[in-house]
Order: structure tokens, then sequence, then C-alpha cells
């Protein structure tokens, strides 16, 4: 799509995307759905037209080097690609134990004292026997990128956090909850709520990544439930590897495949037209229980996005495909 | 390349094998493959039979009959052991209910009690970054040590990485072990009040921070929780040694579930890796989802040309998908095979068998049973 049109069209002020307007998205799903792929392309997607965005991931697997070819990334904002109109995605690894540092210091000023923590290994401890306080650093982190300012505007249009799946995002975005039990007083705490109030405002929005099968489905329902429940906003349902609407007929006959066979100048050998049945027959089992997901789907009253199954795998091309299609959406 | 076919049967019915540990990325169908094998263990084998499931899809538990995460295995009615006598109960874990239990079993009903009222209890055994593969770990030593299963499966847990259960019991031993854990019983163990009231002065920096960050109350709570949990780690690190050594011995045998993507793959291998470097004995590779090539004669390129040849004339839409549907196929099955030559290449001595994908979700007994078969 020309950029021009984009611009026109889709950005509103500066700063603010028509459909999608939050400034942090966080990208959930269940394992295997490809949220990691949806939030690079969303990031991608958000920085076209000369803008800057930010694309995190937290639980240090590289998902985003792998993604866009490139080396392991240190606990620094590096560009990782240009966009349309001098604009650019910069990545993050949040490492919870430089976020620990780069807090202290910031707060405390703690230099020597900092790395001699590092030294006994209470930050181990910390991270270990109180994995809320490491969520806390990270989401942590992840606000202080988002409402980061310089010369009073916005550092970043959007922040884009590839977050842990569907099974644990609950718990990971409920911060306050989880530092509360243990944290009565102090920065910590004010940290936290500064976050919870972050993720509860409409300046944030959950997406859900799923694909068309029943257990992706059943953890979106399921996350979905439970980030309501704890009034984090919701965004996109986001079906990835949708397959094309081939056979909407909904019926196939062997005489019909011979017939088609030879029109098409093919040999129609029996063999070859019964694989071909057996293989459509497949098809359409499938493509009836991907129809009843979708309706179980949108029985939630979310707003939908499709992303076409890629039939080659991710690449920094398919990417920018994928982006173009949500940013439509 | 071609990999040893991985012989499924002749490891569910060796008597010898008394634990199969299924282990891969989340979402390759694990709880489906660690099921499909206890149900054909205890149908086909007659082996007394229990699956110990994490986080089972709800239809899938349904389909064994668990309703409820009990820890208890229960008995799965309802399947074809006639013949062979065998038996297959299944459970799911609940991690809570299981460190429960350990700290009963090693401490005094009074520091239990204790233990428990503790927020930092509270948050490590629900929420403790490992705890979760801890306790399947303490639950498969259980059943081991228990001696009435012929066959136990372990479906491990959905980590962040596949490789954290086995880290578990290591991470647990350091973080006993730790300089900072001992720094923070000091006092506790010479009956000092304050948390910090013995260490050097060189930690007086320290201690600061410590408090001005976190607040007092929380280093009492902290210092309380250690304190508690000090007359049980010996037997904790006792249990976790054992389970280890269970886990190495050929009594074992891992499976890598993989499906045929490129990030499970790569985490496959990587496990593979780890699994020989920990001296594990690694079994095999079950890749699921897979889309055989079935040629019917007729090429990807060939019948995309012919559908877009339909497509013009207009009156063959139904043969021209059908032709699409074919060219997508087999464009998917070398796609596949070609991600799953990324292990085989590497690993080529490892044992491989796969599992044709599915038209629809597996959530019965029949499902399973399908999928046994697929997998012997």
């Amino acid at each position: 799509m020309p950029v021009r049109l984009t611009r026109a069209r889709n950005v509103g002020r500066m700063g603010e995307h028509r459909n999608w307007p939050e400034r942090l998205h966080v990208v959930t799903g269940k394992g295997g759905t490809g949220k990691s792929t949806v939030a690079a392309a969303l990031a991608l997607g958000l920085a076209a037209g000369g803008r800057r965005t930010l694309l995190v991931e937290v639980e240090g697997r590289q998902g985003i080097a792998q993604l866009f070819g490139l080396e392991p990334l240190p606990y620094a904002e590096r560009r990782v690609a240009q966009t349309t109109g001098g604009g650019e995605v910069r990545a993050l690894a949040v490492d919870p134990e430089e976020a620990l540092l780069e807090y202290l210091d910031m707060f405390y000023k703690l230099g020597a004292a900092g790395r001699a923590l590092r030294k006994v290994g209470a930050i181990d401890f910390a991270t270990t026997i109180a994995p809320g306080l490491r969520d806390v650093l990270l989401t942590g982190k992840v606000k202080e990128a988002t409402t980061r300012s310089r010369d009073g505007s916005r550092v970043y249009d959007a922040v884009v956090l590839d977050a842990p799946p569907t099974g644990r995002v609950g718990r990971f975005l409920n911060v306050t909850e989880e530092t509360a039990r243990l944290v009565k007083v102090g920065p910590i705490k004010t940290q936290s709520e500064g976050v919870a109030s972050l993720l509860r405002s409409p300046m944030t929005a959950v997406h859900v990544v799923t694909l068309l099968e029943e257990m992706p489905v059943q953890e979106t329902l399921d996350a979905i439930a439970e980030l309501t429940a704890l009034h984090i906003p919701v965004g996109r349902v986001v079906v990835n590897g949708a397959r094309p609407p081939l056979l909407a007929g909904g019926k196939v006959t062997k005489a019909e495949i011979k017939r088609g066979l030879t029109a098409a100048g093919l040999p129609a050998a029996t063999a070859t037209v019964s694989r071909l049945t057996t293989e459509a027959q497949a098809h359409l089992t499938r493509r009836e229980l991907e129809e009843s997901l979708r309706l179980e789907l949108a029985e939630l009253d979310r707003p939908m996005v499709e992303l076409p199954l890629l039939p080659d795998g991710v690449d920094r091309a398919a990417l920018g495909e994928l982006a173009a299609l949500l940013m439509r959406a | 390349m071609t990999a040893p076919r991985l012989d499924v049967d002749g490891l569910l019915s060796d008597p010898s094998i008394r634990i199969v540990v299924c282990c891969g990325a989340g979402g390759v169908g694990k709880t489906t493959t660690a099921a499909a094998l206890g149900l054909r263990a205890a149908e086909v084998h007659g082996r007394r039979t229990v699956v110990l499931t994490i986080d089972p899809a709800r239809r899938l538990a349904q389909s064994m009959g668990l309703t409820e995460l009990d820890n208890t295995p229960r008995h799965v009615k309802g399947i074809d052991t006639e013949r062979t006598g065998g038996e297959l109960h299944a459970m799911m874990l609940d991690m809570k209910r299981t460190f429960d239990e350990v700290v009963e079993q090693h401490t005094t009903p009074k520091r239990a009690a204790e233990i428990f009222a503790n927020p930092f209890y509270q948050a490590m055994s629900s929420t403790f970054a490992g705890t979760q593969e801890y306790m399947a770990m303490e639950k498969l030593g259980q059943l081991r040590a228990g001696d009435q299963w012929d066959l136990i499966v372990v479906d491990t847990p959905p980590s962040r990485s596949a490789l954290d259960f086995l880290d578990a019991p290591a991470r647990l031993s350091r973080f006993l072990d730790g300089r900072m854990l001992r720094m923070l019983l000091a006092p506790a163990r010479t009956g000092g009040r304050s948390v910090f009231s013995l260490v050097t002065a060189s930690f007086g920096l320290f201690s600061k921070t410590v408090q001005k960050v976190l607040g007092a109350q929380l280093l009492t709570d902290l210092s309380g929780f250690v304190a508690a949990l000090d007359s049980m780690f010996g037997g904790f690190r006792q249990r976790a040694d054992q389970t280890y050594r269970i886990l190495q011995d050929p009594q074992t045998a891992f499976l890598l579930v993989a499906a045929p993507e490129r990030d499970a793959i790569r985490e496959a291998a990587y496990f593979a890796e780890r699994l020989v470097a920990e001296r594990m004995p690694l079994a095999g590779l079950v890749l699921n989802r897979m889309h055989p090539i079935e040629p019917a004669g007729l090429s990807a390129a060939d019948s995309e040309a012919a559908a877009d040849r339909l497509d013009e004339t207009g009156d063959q839409q139904v043969t021209a998908d059908v032709l699409r549907i074919h060219a997508a196929l087999l464009r998917q099955a070398e796609r596949e095979a070609g991600v799953a030559t990324g292990f085989t290449g590497a690993f080529p001595s490892v044992p491989t068998t796969s599992v044709a994908a599915q038209p629809a979700d597996v959530h019965d007994v029949d499902g399973l049973r399908t999928i046994g078969a697929l997998l012997a």
C-alpha cells in the first residue's frame, strides 16, 4: 500500500494510529500460535510513515533476533528494522537482572553497591524467591519505555510487548496483586502501582493471538475472561495462519474431480482421483471445525483480525505483508 | 537423511522401562502424546500405567475421566484392556498441594503451619519460577517410589524453556546453598532479632539498601521463611538428587516431542544436546502433525498450473480448489521434511517416529488410540 495513503487514512494526530490507538500493545497467545511474529509485524506496521516503535521481549528467548535474522540482542534498545518515511522499529530484550540494577541505580545511585548485590547473588535470590518482583521489574521497564519522553515528546509512538503465553499472562500483568502480598511499602510498591495503573488505562490493549485449533481457542477464551476480570483492557483477537476459503460449496465427488482433471488436460487415474478426494474430504473436515471455532471467537464480541497462513515461513518480507494487513484491519 | 525408526511398541512393552518422559516446546502435542502412549501401554501391552499430566486441555482431561485437579491417580474407565489385563490411571498435578505435602513430610506440624502462613511461602509455592517443574519431578519421584506402577508416563510442564524441569532441582539446590540465604539465616541461627545484625560492616550498605528498597516488614517475613525452611533443606535436596538419578537410569526413556516448525525443532535439538550432556537416556523423537508426502502423480507446480487453467474456463471451480489443496499439502509436506532434517541431520542416530496431522483435534479415547497406533 502506498505510504501516503496509509498516512492519510490511518494516522490521526502524530503518535496515534487510528486503527490501533493504544500506546502499549501487549501481545499474548498460546505457545505455537505465532505471537512473536504478530508482535513483530505489529511493531513494523505501527512504525510505518516515519514513526518509531519499540518491540520488547521479556522471556529471554531471543525470538526477536531470530525473526529479524540478527545476532542475539543485548539489553539495549537497538534498531532492528527501518520503515517508510524514515520510521524505525527498535527492539529490546529485557533481562530482569539488568532491569533491577538499572532501576536501583536510577533511584538510589548505587554504583559499586549494585555490583556487590550481584556478587552476593542478591539479584538471583530476589528474582527467585519472589517471582512477582521479577515481573514488576520487567513490566516496569516496559512502562518506563512507554512513557519516556525527550524534549517534551514521546520517544516511542508505540511499544509492542511480546508477552508470556496465555497461560501465564494474567499473572504476569497482574503485578500489584503479586507484589502487594509481599511488599507493603516502599518504591517497589510505588513502581508496581504505576505499572498496574498503566496496564488498566486506555493507553494499553492486550491482543490475543490464536490459531483456528481447539486448544489455542480455548486458551484465548480463558485468557480474555481472566484479563477482563483483572480489568485489563483486551484489544483484538488475532487469528493467525488462516487458510484460504477453498471448496466453499462444501461438497466434492470423485466424478466431479475426474471431469475437472480431464478438462484441465491432466490424466485422471483412479489413484490420483481417490488421493485428491481424500485430501479434499480432510480439508472439509478441518474447515468445518475451523468454522465452529471462528464462531466461538466471534461470540466474544471483540474486534477480530485474520492473518493468512504463510506457506513459505516468516522472513522480513512476510513480516511486512502481515504488518500491512494488521494496519488495514 | 533417514533416521532409524523409533520402535514405540518395543519401548512400551519393555518391562525394564518404568518411566517415559515426554518433553518439548509448548503447543507441540506433548500432553496428547503422553496420553496416547499411556493408553497404548495399557491396552496393547497390558501394563499398569499412570499418566502424569501437568496442564491438559479440558476436553482431553475429560476424555480420561479427569474432572478436577486432585493430585491423585484416577482409574480411566471405558478403555479396552480385557485382552491384555492392563490398566490406565491418570492424574493432574496440583503444584501447591504437592509442595504442601513435601513441607508436611519434612517438618513438624507446628513448623509446617508457620511456613504455610508465610507470604513468601505462598508466593513461592504458587509462582516460584520452577516450582511447577520441581513439583512435577517430586511427584514423579513419589509415584516411582510407591512401586505400584509398571509404567509412568510424564508430560512435562509447558515451560518457557523445555529445559526448566531438568534445571529445577539444581536451581533449588543453588538457591538453598546461596550466600544470600546463608546471610539471611545467620541471625536466625544465632537467635538474633535483626536480620543483618551479625553480618560484616561491608554488608551494612547492602542491608541498608535492601531495607530501603523492600521495607523492614518484608525482611522479617523473608527471614522467617528461610529460617522455617532451613530445617527441611536436607530432605529437599536429597529428594531432588534422587529423582535426578532416576532420570539418568536406563529405566527411564526420554521422548522429545516436536512439531515440524522451526522453533519446535530448534528446541528439540537443544534439548537433545542437554540430555546427552546430562547423561539422560534419550529414546527418540516424536514428530507430531506431519503431512506425509503421498504423491498422487501430480506435482505441486502442475496442480497449480492446472488450477489456473480451470479458473480461466470457469466451470470447474471444485477441481481447481481440490488441486490447490493438493499443491498446498505437497508444499507443506516438503517444507516440513526440510525442517525435520534440521534435527535428524544434527542427530542422525536418534530414532524418530512421525504422526500424521489429524483433520480434527483429539479429545476422546478413540482419538488417543488412533494417535497411539500412528506412533507405533
